[in-house]
This record gives structure tokens, sequence and C-alpha cells, in this order.
């Protein structure tokens, strides 16, 4: 909303001495956002109101030139004296007659340009016609300004043009209607500066005699008041008068013709939104209705539009002609040979006008100001006020009559108790302070005591509030007009605090850890495409591949929430490769977003009180399960090569290691199982497991994967549902003994597909209680070993806590150890 | 080192030194000499065989003390003694000496050059959106809030419909809300009721219907709204929002908080000073400026988010009687708060997860 402070101040009078910028800081206070303040470039020196008297046409000249001697008033002659002054113009659209301004010689135009007396063209040139472009006050092109007739020669011209006017670009919230128009900001203003206003829209309002056209509102429901006036014999040539085009042009609206101009001016001045219909374009009577699926209207932007049956129309014996409070119809609008204007001012439902605007992308200015509010009370003095300006400005004749629909109710009134106020904004406001400042917004308050004996406000909110329907939206309009400034500051105590859960605790601690780990955390957009899972060797068949997908995707390549973080992670990872890095390490924390299956449709739960538990949880069924995972993925080298010596890529025991890290910082002990699965290395790719249930995999990517992606060879990734991990266990830590410990190596033999952790878990269980710990540190293969298979050693730590053991008790327990693997996993001592 | 016992000695072997002429004074000087010639341990080792060693003069004449008279030997013995620990503690000092200039030069060939690199292993940092959010929780747990958490993926009847949205609310628009599809391929877009959620407010509809008042929460995480990403946008953001639900609690309450929240993240001398507004999940309702003292350019107020008084639609849609309860709301954006706060021009440096970007983050922003 643009609002030229000279319009708003024709109904609010300030102070004298109050500067825009203090305006602009009251709307702001008052909830306004100020998005801009547009002042007129300065004018310095005198400009005044002249008449044309003759017009020479110089055609000697590349370009046709004037020559005019115009009357600028008493004083304002060449030397001071009453004379005329010779100017010559290069514009052409004046005539003899016609009021001008003129910028007398000394006067400084913006853009620093100083007006002389100077000899062009051959002539003397004393003075200068002045276009709205040359003054700032517009950006018309169609040459200089031509005043209104009744302009008075020689009177200052700076107050006509606007030459020291200031514009106030508003945006205006979606609850205040009202403020979309010089009528609602003037009444703010008023109520901020304790000013005079004075209501555009108060007054009596003209007898009318039967209807001026037939109509019928069939969706009364869509359309609770319509209105018609009438004009006819009106002049199509009229002209808009200057001050009506100037305060447009200064609104930011277009100048068109009279009728058109007029219905805009009104819009702005009153926030109604009219429309004015070519009365001899129009065939039989007005139906306001929904349209028919399929019906199609040409909106007078030009664009052919199909209509939905939700779209509220106004038609006529032709079909659609209309679509209601959004635009009008090309068909019947106003023409350069219109002298029969019918002149519309309705009231729409928001809810369908902003639907109707949205999907035809039309929004305008009757739509902004529809789908917020306008007061419903206002179409009368409004389309009596255009229909005025026609008769005034367009020498038509006001048909005597009009026609009317009004099904609209009145506000109801509202009840507040004078304490709540205070209850919700915690200060003391005084009962003369909130009945001024609800009646300053146009509401009637009627002081009442109940029954037990506290005083209750019962309000009834203007026709233009219909946002004001509980006692919290009074305590607004009360704290809002007393300041918020004036709000004081107390911290609240809340009661003693949980902390965070573990599960939060959990996620901070897996980040911190993997960041000491040397990985660096990233946050990638959640969105996949069928090509990052090609990418990755997903199967069609796999879990993954079961996407929740966006209707409305921004990048239609990636229209799906992602079910697993490593294409987010590898894009980060190949953006820096591609940026210079060479190798990183990096880690997400984030969810993924698996659709259940057979999953209920999401129901629409009353909002009137709490849903019951079971329409609760058909809500959470509905949803996607959003498990929390956490991946990694290591590429180039990890160890840098440098001054010490080569470098040392990651590789697929790191990405193991990386994942049983992350369940040891998370209280869980990851078991470690060979698997394969996209889209690691069949051979070097574990599956994550707790309580036998899989959380995830480790290990090298597929060598066709890190082809496909320009990864670094050996690249290597980690992903774990942390949600599967459940509960932490407690620790308990083991008895420590203070005997010494018995240190017996022990080099088995096995088949080679047997695993180093079924070897390990054989050993523990078969060495009992003494064996205190058992750790690999040889893996051989080769040699004298036979084909087929290979060599583990392991050291093996015996103690028991109560006692020194002897070498032969020592023995006894490597023996049942190694009878425990030979007998699980056919192992032999290495020879 | 030798025993200076004399009773152990076999006084077999040299030519024995006349006992009456017995005058070591000599060889002890010589010993010293010989020591303090000793440029290096492994000299002095040399010079220790040759006048502490059996064939060193005063040893010898030990030796051949059992060859002397009776009357003699006492007097001969003291002479050899005196003799003996004195070249002892001229050998031992010189011993300490040359150890101590030996440790001091090894320590001298010892030194490096400090400053050479050891990027061996990598560096790792947490992203300063999720230090922002940490730091968020930590502040208001530290006032006995809790945190609280939810889907990302949501029902629109939590991220809308039940904070007091109207069906027609412009925010719903495809233009906004990124909508979920159906699995019929003819589904209509607003026929799902899923959507991604556009701000974390649902976690605080879910709390409320979850458990009973008093509730203080604060909710970090990620939203979404369908802006292309440019400097200032970015589809995939992060908010912080807080609602506290108790009796009493009014419009200074939330001033309090706020003015809490940004001195912590701000500085002390930081404030908040809020403008009406308009949201439908609260009544009253404003924004919010904080009044930041390091802003580019000078101090000055800076728009920080929303806020308000929670709307008594919401609280009877949660099942809360608004005249016995009230409570406040407020969220911000994370990535417009580390953008201001941190002199970051462009939104993008935050998402893309370029590592020069996140490597300039340690522990806290």
């Amino acid at each position: 909303m643009r609002a030229p402070l000279e319009w708003l101040t024709k109904y609010v009078a300030l102070p004298v001495d109050t500067t825009p910028a203090q305006v602009e800081e009251a709307l702001i206070q008052l909830g306004h956002e100020v998005e801009g303040v547009h002042h007129v470039p300065p004018t310095v020196g005198p400009l005044v109101v002249g008449e044309v008297l003759t017009i020479e046409e110089l055609t000697e000249f590349k370009k046709p030139i004037r020559f005019c001697t115009v009357a600028v008033g008493a004083g304002n002659g060449p030397d001071g004296g009453d004379g005329p002054r010779d100017i010559i113009c290069g514009a052409r659209n004046f005539a003899v007659g016609d009021k001008v301004v003129i910028a007398l010689p000394g006067t400084t135009l913006p853009g620093d340009f100083t007006i002389g007396s100077r000899k062009t063209y051959g002539r003397l040139s004393d003075g200068m016609i002045c276009s709205s472009r040359e003054l700032g006050v517009g950006t018309d092109h169609d040459g200089i300004i031509v005043l209104d007739a009744d302009a008075e020669i020689g009177a200052d011209a700076r107050q006509i043009v606007g030459a020291d006017d200031v514009v106030l670009e508003l945006s205006i919230t979606p609850d205040r209607g009202y403020a979309l128009s010089i009528r609602g900001l003037a009444r703010e203003l008023s109520a901020a500066f304790g000013a005079g206003f004075t209501d555009v829209a108060a007054g009596p309002v003209r007898a009318a005699d039967g209807p001026v056209w037939g109509l019928q509102v069939e969706d009364p429901t869509g359309c609770d008041r319509f209105v018609l006036t009438r004009v006819t014999g009106v002049d199509p040539t009229a002209p808009s008068p200057y001050w009506m085009r100037r305060r447009l042009a200064a609104a930011g609206i277009r100048s068109i013709s009279l009728a058109v101009d007029i219905t805009n001016y009104v819009m702005v001045e009153y926030g109604q939104p009219l429309h004015a219909f070519d009365a001899a374009k129009v065939t039989g009577p007005l139906v306001v209705r929904r349209a028919v699926a399929g019906e199609t209207l040409k909106t007078l932007d030009g664009v052919a539009h199909t209509l939905d049956p939700r779209d509220l129309v106004i038609a006529d014996d032709s079909g659609v002609i209309s679509m209601a409070g959004v635009m009008g119809g090309e068909s019947t609008e106003i023409g350069a040979d219109t002298t029969d204007v019918l002149l519309e001012a309705a009231h729409w439902t928001p809810s369908a006008i902003s639907r109707t605007a949205r999907s035809h992308f039309l929004p305008s200015e009757a739509s902004r100001r529809f789908e917020r509010a306008v007061d419903p009370a206002v179409a009368i003095p409004a389309v009596e006020a255009a229909a005025a300006l026609l008769v005034t400005y367009g020498g038509g004749v006001l048909h005597q009559g009009r026609t009317e629909v009004d099904t609209t109710t009145a506000p109801a009134v509202v009840a507040m108790p004078l304490s709540e106020p205070q209850r919700i904004i915690g200060r003391p406001f005084a009962a003369g302070v909130c009945a001024q400042r609800l009646e300053q917004v146009g509401c009637h308050v009627d002081p009442q005591v109940d029954d037990n004996g506290k005083v209750l406000f019962l309000v009834t909110p203007p026709s233009w509030r219909s946002d004001l329907t509980r006692a919290a939206d009074l305590v607004e309009e009360i704290a809002r007009l007393e300041g918020y400034d004036a709000i004081g500051s107390e911290l609240p105590t809340a009661p003693a605090g949980r902390g965070l859960t573990s599960v939060q605790r959990r996620e901070r601690q897996v980040a911190a850890d993997l960041a000491s780990a040397g990985l660096i955390e990233n946050l990638s957009f959640p969105f996949i495409g069928v090509k990052d899972l090609d990418d990755l060797g997903v199967p069609a068949d796999d879990i993954r591949r079961n996407t929740a997908d966006l209707v409305n995707p921004l990048d239609a390549e990636r229209p799906s929430m992602r079910t697993t973080l490593l294409p987010g992670l590898l894009e980060t990872v190949t953006r820096n490769l591609s940026r210079g890095v060479k190798d990183l390490g990096v880690f997400e924390i984030g969810l993924v977003f698996l659709p259940r299956h057979n999953a209920p449709g999401t129901p629409d739960p009353s909002v009137a009180a709490r849903p019951t538990d079971a329409e609760l949880a058909v809500v959470d069924a509905s949803l996607p399960q959003q498990p929390q995972h956490v991946a990694v993925v290591v590429a180039g080298e990890w160890e840098r090569a440098g001054w010490w010596g080569p470098g040392r890529p990651a590789g697929w025991a790191e990405a193991i290691e990386l994942a049983r890290r992350i369940g040891r910082i998370s209280g869980v002990e990851l078991e470690v199982v060979a698997d394969d699965a996209a889209p690691w290395h069949p051979g070097r790719c574990a599956s994550l497991r707790v309580g036998g249930w899989p959380v995830g995999h480790a290990g090298e990517l597929h060598p066709a994967v890190v082809e496909r992606m320009h990864l670094p060879p050996r690249t290597i990734a980690v992903e774990l549902n942390l949600t599967g991990f459940g509960d932490r266990v407690p620790p308990v830590p083991p008895a420590l003994s203070s005997f010494p410990p018995v240190l017996v190596d022990l080099a088995l033999v096995v088949d080679e597909s047997v695993t180093a952790a079924q070897v390990t878990t054989a050993l523990r269980a078969g060495g009992g209680d003494l064996l205190e710990s058992v750790r690999l540190f040889d893996v051989y293969a080769g040699g004298q070993i036979e084909a087929g298979r290979k060599s583990l050693a392991f050291s093996l730590v015996v103690r028991a806590t109560d006692r020194t053991l002897t070498a032969a008790e020592a023995t006894t327990v490597r023996d049942a150890a190694f009878a425990a693997a030979a007998e699980s996993c056919g192992a032999s001592v290495r020879a | 080192m030798t025993s200076s016992d004399p009773s152990r000695d076999s006084g077999a072997g040299e030519a024995p030194t006349s006992p009456a002429s017995l005058d070591l004074s000599q060889a002890v000087e010589e010993a010293r000499a010989a020591f303090s010639a000793a440029t290096d341990l492994t000299e002095l080792a040399a010079a220790k065989a040759a006048h502490l060693g059996d064939k060193s003069p005063v040893l010898l004449a030990r030796r051949a003390l059992g060859t002397l008279p009776g009357s003699e030997r006492a007097a001969a013995g003291k002479t050899i003694n005196q003799a003996l620990a004195a070249v002892n503690t001229d050998f031992q000092a010189r011993q300490v000496e040359l150890t101590e200039e030996r440790a001091a030069r090894i320590l001298v060939e010892e030194r490096v050059d400090v400053t050479l690199p050891w990027d061996r292993t990598p560096t790792g940092h947490r992203h300063p959106i999720s230090l922002v959010m940490q730091q968020t929780a930590d502040t208001f747990i530290a006032m006995g809030w809790e945190v609280a958490d939810g889907p990302e993926l949501e029902a629109e009847y939590f991220n809308f419909d039940s904070l007091n949205f109207p069906k027609n609310h412009p925010a719903r628009a495809l233009q906004d809300t990124f909508y979920v599809a159906g699995e019929n391929a003819d589904d209509e877009a607003e026929g799902t009721r899923q959507i991604l959620r556009t701000h974390t407010s649902p976690v605080q509809m879910r709390t409320m219907l979850d458990r009973e008042p008093p509730i203080y929460i604060v909710c970090p995480g990620r939203v979404y709204r369908t802006d292309e990403l440019d400097a200032t946008h970015t589809p995939v953001f992060h908010q912080v929002e807080g609602l506290a639900i108790d009796r009493h609690l009014t419009m200074a309450h939330l001033k309090g908080t706020l003015e809490h929240y940004a001195k912590a993240m701000f500085g002390p001398d930081s404030a908040i000073r809020l403008r009406p507004h308009f949201f439908p999940f609260t009544e009253p309702s404003a924004e919010m400026d904080v009044w930041f003292p390091e802003k580019k350019g000078g101090a000055g107020w800076v728009e920080w988010g929303g806020c308000g008084m929670v709307d008594p639609n919401v609280l009877i849609a949660a099942g809360l009687d608004p005249a016995e309860w009230s409570g406040f709301a407020f969220g911000m954006g994370v990535e417009r708060t580390l953008q201001f706060r941190n002199s970051i021009p462009d939104m993008r440096d935050m998402v893309e997860g370029d590592i020069r970007f996140t490597a300039a983050f340690s522990s806290e922003v």
C-alpha cells in the first residue's frame, strides 16, 4: 500500500510540525511495516501556474519546437512585472488556454538543473513549462503537465503538483484489511497522534428509488452485499482531473480513463474495490454465482482463464463477465466510446477471493483487499462517491435508483473483563484508557458490572474490524495503541527441568565425537531423486526406494525425501572436490523419511477442542517413520602426506571402526557382520547390529559407485540408524585384579572363510572368567600356511581376581580357549 | 669404582714405592690435570683408567702399603687415602661437569623447527548452525526449560489447522509450502494433508497435546519453505522456537525471556524491541528487533523474529482453557541469526557444505 502523506492529511489533522519521520515511526509502532518512504526530489525556487496565451510552431529544426507566450501572474513576469513570459517548449500535448506549471528563472529542478533566461532555437526562453518527470513527481512520458482549468494563474504550483510530497510504502498484515485505505490509515494516525479525524464514508446517503439494473445473487455465502449505481451520458473523452491522476500516480496506480481512474481513486480512499461495467455491453440482469466447470473468461488484462466451480463470478445472459473481486472481463470493460457506466461495489467472502486469485495467478489491488477484509458498510458511500465524481468530471447523469442486496450481519458484541488487558500484557491499564483506545479504532464500548462486581466491557466492533471477535483481539488493540514499548520485562520462573533427554545427549555426543575424530559436520538438503539412488546402485526392491515424494519440489530431479543420508553427503564431497579440496571427511546427523506400509490417510481432527488420543494416534500413524541417522564419508587421504612421510587413505577397517566408535559413544556395543549392501564393496561391507538387529552399514564404497560419482578411489562410508540403537546400557566396570597378569600368545590357523570375530568370540567363550582379554595382533596367509587357510595370532591376558595364577593354570585357560575355537571354527594351532 | 679399603688389596706385583719418600701430591696434580683436560666423558673414562686404575700411582702405592714396616704404615696409609679421596673428588666433579655439558649439548642438538605443521590427521568441526542451536538449548535449559523435537514431515493439522491458520491462509499455498504427494498419481495436492513443516511450531502443539502445563520448551530444528536458494533465502533452514504455558504468564514475561536470550547470543548490552504484527497463532502478536552492539556499520536494531501471546484458539485446540492458562511463543531463524551475528554475507555458504566455511568454527559460534 502506497499512501501519499498529502492524501492522508486530508482526513487526519496532524500537528503542523509533524515530520514524515514521525509519521513513519508512528506507523511502525502501530504495527504497519514501513517498507519505504519516498520523498519527491526537491525543487528549489518558484513554481507557478501559467496559462498558455500563444503558440508559434517553429519548423526549421530537426524536431518540431513551440515558441509560447505564457501568462504567469502578477509580479512573476519579466523583470518582476506582470507581463507574460516567452518560453520555448518541445512538448506538444497542450493548447492555447491550458493551465501549465512554469518554473521561473532561478528555479533548480531535481537533478540540479537550474532554469535561466537563455537563448535557444533562435529565441529567448524565459522559464520552463514542466513535465511530471522533470519535477520528479511522476514518470509520465506524456509530456508536460496540463492542470485543471480552474487553477489560478500565478498561484504557487508546488502543492498542486505535489512537489513537496512524501509517499509511505506500507506492508499491511493480513488481519488489517481496513488499513489498505486512506480512510483506515488516517484513523490509525489519528489515534497515534491524538489528532482530529474525518471519516470520508460518514454522512447521509442519497435516498435511492428502485434498482438500476437487474441482479440475482445466487450465492449469498460468497457475496453478502452487492450495490450498483448507474451514470449515463458520460463524455468518454473527458480526462481525469489532474489532482486525481497525481494522487493515483503517487499511490502507484496508472491512469487509464476517467471511469477507471475514479474506481481506483475511490478504492484507495475508501478501501472498497469498485468495478465499472460498460452498461451497453452487459446483456440482461447480473447473476452472482459460482462458475460452472469449464466456463471461460477473458479478463481485462487479455488473459483467458478456464474457471473452477469454486470461483465466484458475475455473469449476464452472455455468460461470465467478471471474476468476482479479482478482475473484470474484457467483454464489458470501459472503452473509448463508453457513455453508460454501471458501478459495482460488492462484499465477497475472503477465502473464495484468495483461492481464485491464487489459482489464476491474478493478485490484484481488489483481491488483496477482499482476501483480507473490506468494510461491508462502505459499499454505498464508496459507490455513491464514485458516481458523483463521474457526474462532476464526466458530465454524466446519475440514475435515480440503486440496486442493493444486503445479507450482512452486524458484528457480534465481544465481552472483555476489564482485568483482561493486564492479565495478558502484564501492566495495568486504566478503564478510561481502555475505553478510549477501543473507541479510537471505532468500537462502541458499553461498561457493565458483572455479578461479582467486576467491570466488564461489552464491545461492539465497527463494521470494518471483522478481526475483532475475542477479548484477546481487543487487548491487542489497547496494547498496540498504548505502545509495546510500555510493556515491562520480567523473567518467568520455569519449574525445575529435566535437562536434555538421553536421545538429545546422544546426538550431541556423537556429533562432538565425530568432530573430535577429524570429521566436518554437514547439513545437506534432504531431497533426493531416482538418479541419486541409481548412482548408489540401490536395488529396485530396496526399502530406500520407497520414498515420500513432494508435489512441488524445487528441483524436479530431486522430488523425494531422503531415505539415506549418503546422497547429500556425497554431493557435499564432490562439491568440495570440485572446489579444489583433495581429501576430506564429513558427517551428518539428520532424519530420513520412510513411508509406512499401508499407512492410514492423514485425518483432519477438529480444532474446536482437543482431539482424542485415538485420533492423534492415527495422525502419527499416517506419517512416515522419521528415524535419526548418522552418516560418514571419507574421501582421499585420511592421513596426509607431509614432511613426516607419505600419506594413507582411509580404508574399510577405519569405516567399520568409526561405526563401532559411534556405537561406543552411544553406549551400545555394535556387532560386526560381513554383508553385501549398496553402495558398498560386496567384500568390504559390514552390517552393524544391536542385539542381532541391523542398524546400518560401514565399509569401502563399491568401485562402480566410486567411478560413477567421480570419487577418489577407495572412498569409505558409514550410515547408521541412531534411533535403532535403543537405550544406552549403563556400563558396569569389571572387578579389577591387582594380581600380575599372565600373558599368553596363541597362533591359530583357520579356513579363509572364518572371521576374526568368530574366532575371538570362541576364544572368549572357551577361556571363561579367567581370560581377561583377547586381542588379535596378526593376520597371515601364504608361506607355510596351507592354501585356503590363514593364521590369526592372538595375545591373551589371563588373570584371576583373587590370586596369582600359576603357569599351569594359565595354560589350562589357553587350552580351553583353543579347544572352543577348534570346536566352533575348525582352528588348529599354527605349527 | 675401586674400593678404598686397604685390607682388600692383594699387595702382590709392582715394585713398592719407598714409603719414606711417599709423596703423592704430584700424582694428585697429574690426575687433576688429566681430568680437566678431558673434553668429554670418553676422554674422562680414559683419564680415570690412568689415574684411578689399578696401575695408577696412588693405587700402586696402596698396594705397596703392606710391604712397609708397621711403624710407617699408618702415616703412609693416611697419605694414600687422602690422595685417593682427592683424585676421586676431582674425577667426580669433572664427571658431573661433563655430563651436564653433554646433556646441554644434546638439548641443543635436538632443537627443531616448532613451526613445522602437523596436519597429518584432519581437524574436525561442528557446523555453526548446530552450534547456535546447541548454545540456545543450553541457555534455556539453564532456566529450567526443556528441549522438544518432532517430525519434519508433518500433518497439516499440526503445522496449520491446530495453530489457528484458516484454511485459505496464504502460507498454505504451494508457493510457500512443500506438499507431500499421495500414493495415487491423481491425488490432489491439497488432499494428502502432509507437508514439510514450515516452522517448528508443530512441536509446540504436540507438546501441549502430550502433557499438562506448565510447559516451558524450546524447539530448535529444521524447517522448509519453497524459496529458491539465494544470498538471503534458503528452502531448508533452521528455527528456534520457544513456548511457555503457565498460569499468569504475560507479555512482560515474553519480553523478559527474549531479552535474556538476546543477551546470551549478542552480549549484555543487547535489548529487545517489540512491534505489533500479525500471526495466526498469537494474539497479541509482535515482531521483535534486537539491539545488536556489534552490528556491521554501527550498533543498531536488527529484525530478529516473531512472537506473541498464544492465541486462545490454539489453547482451545490443545484442550486448555484460555481463562486458566496463558502463554507466549517466539521464533527466530538460526541462519539469519548467524548471518548478521557473524557477518556472513551469503546464506549459501551455510548450506552448501563447503568445508572451508565450516572449518572457521570450532566449539562455539
